[in-house]
């Protein structure tokens, strides 16, 4: 079978939210973000939560708002309710393949990693989506490693569609495709494309992606665009926190990005994770271990700045800090998950992808919801774009 | 520098004018000048090229850009036939698109605004729509390649102020073209209002042209246009909230 050469050109079209985010002044924000003052945290807390600009956001990021955390969490609290309600999305992961031909220091799955290998095949794709399904989720996101051979486009055509067979809600985080190749998950079913930039720094990108088409940055940054003109409903965007030394420029990169595709892509529902780099095959050390106290400002500031993009939580984050985030202004959570391909419907012996930290089963999450009075909401979908 | 870019034409004045209204030729020639307005709107309707002295006397073109008005088209068509006849004549095709099917009010017809809009742009005219502030509308507008988006703050001659405000906030915030705040501004101080929001320019005619002294509500206006823009960039302090005391919500942090 003939493997296809993507047309990848360097650098990002124009009108695109991946334009849009490189024509703005990061730097000045990091400044900000590294200087503010307690005025200026005081002036980003007072103001009407749709005048917040990105200058509110990095100053919420600041040391100075550090100080005054419970009133950053309070505020939060309050703009989350009064946007979202007391409820928050459930989703799963569904791996489909731990296959990669990509080198990435920080990944499991990296090329090179002497690990068990594994691609569910349509019919195993199913089997684990029924089981998934029989425990209350209607959402699945379905992750895979890099390889164009064995994840190809066809395959991924077919693994929507079977998947979508089973649920209303489709949403994939796989290699970045063409505009071409999107529009064909979105009409198999697919309402939703996450790409992670995994860092927004140029410099720890090319690092960290030793080998492989993920290592070129523009391609990367414009998939939610080519996603989003394919006719993805959902774009997620992120960053893992712990491969660049500044999880404070990370944030503000992710944050201007989310703006910028709210912006371009009006009519998408954009939402934003900042994962925290977790154990994983191949051994990486976090380059800027983000404390709970660091990670909680993060979440304050991001829901204040940014009142209507969702925040999404997964299962890296402990049981009882997940919990404690939760009122915080997290839109959604993944919970029982999986990072292995295979594992729902029963055991796998595919490596994962990370190790996760919240081990609680789905029942005993929508539990701890319910028990902090917010709704485990698992239906939530207009579908795919027909 | 804080200059308003559309459609790649930098303008040092956040004022544009309208022209109707005026007393006199030479009362408008006056108040261009006071204002420091660079775009003046003018309606083709109202240009007489055989009168011994028209509204296109009064401005001068190397300085000041005239923004073609379809006022009194009443749907697609019309507005695009004058659009043509505009460029046709020798004048920039630069476009206020304003399309008001009823006499009364002077509404603007959205689905006619958005058809016209398509047609210009497709067609090579750098467009600027008169239009409600309807969020949704303002970003079709956009993505039919507007050069600007020029949503209403009250109905055109009514004097209201910013009567639509927070549909402007909306606009404001997601708009990715100069957001300019066309009819119903009746006073500096609705303009400087405008400004304070965000908006890119404000677009006035009624209020200084009827205004016992034009020149000077013009200069006025550009005071209040100054002003406000001035407050938005150096960042308006909000008015101060209720404080609200609660159970911590960072409590978890201590024990997890």
């Amino acid at each position: 079978m003939r493997v296809e050469l993507e047309h990848r050109p360097q650098g990002v079209p124009d009108s695109t939210a991946a334009a849009d985010l490189l024509a703005i002044d990061l730097t000045a924000l990091r400044r900000i973000a590294a200087s503010a003052a307690a005025p200026d945290v005081d002036r980003a807390l007072r103001a009407p939560a749709h005048r917040r600009g990105l200058a509110d956001f990095a100053a919420l990021l600041s040391a100075a708002a550090a100080d005054r955390l419970e009133d950053l969490a309070a505020a939060a609290h309050e703009t989350a309710l009064r946007r979202f309600g007391p409820t928050v999305r459930l989703f799963a992961p569904l791996y489909l393949s731990n296959e990669c031909v990509s080198v990435c220091t920080y990944c499991g799955f990296s090329a090179g990693n002497e690990i068990a290998r594994r691609t569910l095949s349509t019919d195993e794709l199913i089997v684990e989506a029924t089981s998934l399904r029989d425990r209350g989720f209607r959402h699945l996101l379905l992750v895979s490693g890099e390889h164009a051979r064995i994840v190809s486009k066809d395959y991924l055509v077919d693994a929507v569609d079977a998947v979508a067979s089973v649920v209303p809600s489709v949403s994939v985080e796989v290699q970045v495709w063409d505009t071409e190749t999107y529009r064909r998950l979105v009409k198999a079913g697919c309402e939703g494309l996450v790409v992670y930039q995994e860092t927004y720094d140029r410099s720890t990108y090319g690092d960290v992606h030793r080998k492989g088409k993920k290592r070129n940055y523009d391609w990367r940054l414009a998939a939610p665009d080519r996603g989003a003109e394919a006719g993805m409903r959902r774009l997620g965007v992120g960053a893992l926190l712990g491969l660049h030394d500044d999880w404070r420029a990370e944030a503000i990169a992710v944050a201007a990005h989310a703006r910028a595709l709210m912006r371009r892509w009006w009519r998408c529902e954009v939402s934003v994770a900042l994962p925290r780099l977790r154990p994983a095959a191949g051994g990486f050390e976090p380059a800027d271990p983000v404390t709970d106290r660091d990670f909680v400002q993060l979440v304050c500031a991001l829901r204040l700045a940014l009142p209507d993009v969702g925040l999404s939580l997964s299962t890296r984050e402990a049981a009882a800090f997940r919990d404690g985030l939760l009122p915080l202004g997290i839109t959604q959570m993944s919970a029982g998950s999986h990072t292995e391909p295979g594992g729902y419907a029963s055991a796998s012996d595919a490596e994962p992808q990370f190790a996760i930290s919240d081990e609680r089963s789905p029942a005993e999450v929508v539990a701890a919801v319910r028990a902090a009075g917010y709704d485990a909401v698992w239906m939530d979908t207009i579908g795919p774009r027909r | 520098m804080d200059e308003l870019v559309v459609a790649g034409r930098s303008f040092s004045s956040r004022l544009f004018l309208g022209t109707g209204k005026f007393p006199s030729v030479a009362s408008l020639r006056d108040t261009i000048t006071a204002t420091g307005t660079e775009m003046v709107t003018v309606a083709l309707r109202r240009v007489d090229p055989t009168a011994d002295e028209d509204i296109l006397d009064a401005i001068d073109d190397d300085r000041v850009l005239l923004l073609t008005n379809t006022s009194g088209a009443d749907d697609a068509e019309e507005a695009v036939r004058l659009a043509r006849l505009a460029r046709a004549a020798g004048m920039p095709t630069w476009i206020k698109l304003e399309i008001t099917p009823e006499p009364r009010y002077l509404l603007p017809d959205p689905v006619e605004t958005l058809k016209a809009a398509e047609i210009l742009c497709a067609d090579g005219f750098t467009v600027l729509p008169y239009c409600n502030a309807d969020p949704v509308l303002c970003k079709r507008l956009e993505e039919a390649g507007c050069a600007t988006v020029m949503p209403l703050g009250s109905w055109i001659g009514s004097n209201q102020g910013l009567r639509t405000k927070g549909a402007l906030e909306i606009i404001v915030e997601q708009a990715l073209v100069p957001v300019v705040v066309d009819a119903g501004i009746g006073a500096p101080s609705q303009a400087a209002e405008a400004m304070e929001l965000g908006a890119d320019a404000v677009l006035v005619n009624t209020a200084i042209g009827t205004a016992g002294d034009p020149v000077a509500m013009g200069r006025a206006f550009k005071l209040a246009v100054d002003a406000g823009r001035a407050g938005y960039l150096a960042g308006l302090p909000a008015a101060a909230g209720g404080a609200s005391a609660s159970s911590p919500l960072t409590g978890f942090l201590s024990t997890s």
